[in-house]
């Protein structure tokens, strides 16, 4: 059997994998080892494969992902650290035709963005709303999160976190999901082939809620790591994940077609 | 002639935005400018134009929604009083950064902090100086009247789009809350989604099938590209400053002194000079209309013609006098006459003043 040139291999039947258009060839500006840009990634299949591309505008934090619009290749604006939820709103009540969704870390959507996370969910705005959660402020240096589990060391618990003092880490989920505008609340994860598979799924129930136009926030939290901020090999980190972040942020559907879903 | 009404400011913002095919409100209550919201939500206004009006949790949310539904291409608006427009003022930077239209009405009440809920101007610095962080200004615009509170709305809408800036309305408590005789003027229909597309190829709506898609924001990470978006905002200021200097003058062709006062402290100053001319001495009134750019020609032409002095009367401790004093450069007198705290001065306090600081002082 001859071998194959690059002209053979790049033949789309020979393909088993191509880069969806809707991400841009910009270098990522992430950490290697990082979940953002599998996170981003799917998104992207996502709104390709519903043939939104054309009828989608997302919302980039401030965070890592500050810079999410120079990867996703849809129109994009850029909010104000915790204020996404706020401008969504806005931009889905004025193009109530469109897909609309918001993409934020868990500093901008769980501590500084709070009243907007609650009064969007609570106000059952139609829009998807992606959350990253790392527990950890990545951009800034590796500061303390609301997310930040006890006795995890950051930049700003160098001893750990405290809880007496510095609080308890918020379950911002399991917040909503209590919140009678929300109708798809779920945390998954994109550290594994399989969690990427489960991610993808709810990623596109949630945007497929939004197409068939059910009143009410499809809510996805994505666990990921952060190598960088947790001090770690990309591989530790996402050990150290499943070791220490899931027994607390717990994977699974926490609510589907607005019923919660009783916990096992 | 257009419907006559007798209407609050308040509720006349409120009807102009209707009437001026605004496709959003967003906003949140705070004395004294409630009415502009209640009379929006009483009104139907998705009814009459399809104008969505959305009451948010705070003034942080309204004016993240208008950046949100500005960048859209579509008409938006929010309305509040001084704490609230206080809270604003990141949203309102980020907005001039990313170049966002939209309208925002203070409706002034006495300071700092909580205050209280009477009229007052002492929001002028934070109005005129750009209010939140960064190189920027807003065109800023002081009705006088129930009238200007009607007129200025869609004036303010061909501003900020014309600019790419967010507006700002400066009334006070006392011109908001004041019932006046008003003359509506007729609604305009709201742009259809496809002139919105049409008209406006920056906004956001939906990348356009093999062009290039749109993005909104205020970062630019490499100071030389920062640097050169500055400069592109700073050419828009000078264009500002050069073509929407809007003022009104009073008796000033005669006048050895002037008042310079805006809003409602000019509605009084009119009854003062009036009282001056009573009394021999020839007084006019320089009334600014845009607060930013402000009206620096003619008072220049005024100190060229030989005025004997100026007196920037104000609602507050004197805030609009520095940027007379910056116009007039020593070269005549300048005095500042104000009650402030909510305390609305009187027409003869006025005149005594002018007495006192500028003639015989």
């Amino acid at each position: 059997m001859p071998e194959l040139t690059l002209q053979d291999i790049i033949k789309p039947e020979n393909q088993v994998y191509v880069k969806t258009k809707l991400m841009t060839d910009n270098t990522l500006s992430y950490c290697p080892g990082c979940g953002h840009g599998t996170a981003h990634r799917l998104i992207m299949e996502v709104i390709e494969e519903l043939g939104r591309e054309n009828e989608t505008i997302g919302i980039a934090p401030v965070g890592c992902s500050v810079l999410a619009y120079e990867f996703l290749n849809v129109d994009m604006q850029e909010a104000a650290h915790g204020r996404a939820p706020a401008v969504a709103t806005a931009i889905k009540r004025l193009w109530p035709g469109k897909t609309v969704f918001s993409y934020q870390g868990d500093g901008d959507l769980a501590a500084i963005g709070t009243s907007e996370t609650i009064h969007v969910c609570n106000r059952g705005e139609q829009i998807v709303m992606i959350f990253i959660n790392n527990g950890i402020y990545g951009m800034t240096g590796g500061q303390m999160a609301p997310t930040t589990l006890p006795n995890m060391k950051t930049s700003t618990s160098p001893f750990g976190r405290e809880v007496l003092t510095m609080g308890n880490p918020l379950k911002m989920t399991e917040l909503v999901a209590q919140l009678p505008g929300t109708y798809y609340v779920t945390r998954q994860a994109v550290h594994t082939p399989s969690a990427v598979r489960k991610s993808k799924r709810a990623i596109r129930k949630a945007f497929q809620n939004q197409l068939d136009g059910i009143p009410g926030v499809s809510f996805v939290e994505i666990v990921s790591n952060c190598n960088s901020g947790w001090k770690m090999t990309p591989t530790d980190s996402n050990v150290w994940m499943e070791e220490n972040m899931f027994p607390f942020y717990e994977l699974g559907d926490l609510k589907v077609n607005g019923e919660i879903v009783p916990k096992k | 002639m257009g419907e006559l009404r007798l209407m609050k400011g308040n509720e006349a913002l409120a009807e102009a935005a209707i009437r001026a095919g605004v496709d959003g409100y967003f906003g949140y209550p705070i004395t004294p400018q409630s009415e502009v919201i209640e009379y929006l939500m009483a009104e139907k206004p998705f009814d009459r134009t399809g104008m969505i009006v959305l009451q948010a949790e705070s003034e942080v949310a309204s004016i993240n929604m208008l950046y949100g539904g500005g960048g859209t291409g579509k008409k938006v608006m929010t309305s509040s009083s001084s704490p609230g427009i206080s809270l604003m003022q990141e949203g309102l930077s980020y907005m001039a950064g990313a170049e966002i239209p939209c309208v925002v009405a203070n409706v002034v009440r006495g300071g700092p902090g909580l205050g209280d809920i009477q009229p007052a101007q002492s929001d002028y610095f934070q109005s005129v100086k750009g209010g939140g962080h960064g190189d920027y200004r807003l065109p800023v615009l002081a009705p006088a009247s129930v009238q200007e509170m009607s007129d200025f709305v869609p004036l303010s809408f061909d501003l900020a789009f014309k600019y790419r800036t967010p507006v700002l309305i400066v009334a006070d408590g006392l011109i908001g809350q004041m019932m006046e005789k008003v003359e509506l003027f007729d609604p305009v229909p709201r742009l259809t989604d496809e002139e919105v597309i049409e008209r406006y190829p920056w906004a956001t709506n939906g990348k356009p099938k093999g062009q290039e898609r749109r993005i909104l924001t205020s970062l630019h990470l490499d100071p030389y590209k920062l640097e050169k978006h500055n400069m592109l905002l700073q050419e828009k200021y000078r264009k500002l400053e050069a073509e929407e200097v809007r003022f009104e003058m009073i008796d000033c062709e005669t006048a050895d002194y002037i008042i310079i006062a805006y809003g409602s402290s000019a509605r009084i100053a009119q009854k003062s000079i009036q009282l001056a001319g009573e009394e021999g001495i020839k007084v006019g009134l320089l009334r600014p209309i845009s607060l930013w750019p402000f009206p620096k020609q003619p008072i220049d032409d005024l100190v060229k013609k030989g005025v004997k002095g100026f007196l920037a009367v104000e609602m507050s401790a004197g805030q609009m006098v520095e940027d007379v004093r910056l116009t007039v450069r020593e070269r005549t007198k300048v005095e500042h006459f104000g009650r402030y705290g909510g305390v609305i001065h009187s027409p003869e306090e006025v005149l005594e003043a002018l007495k006192n600081q500028l003639i015989g002082g």
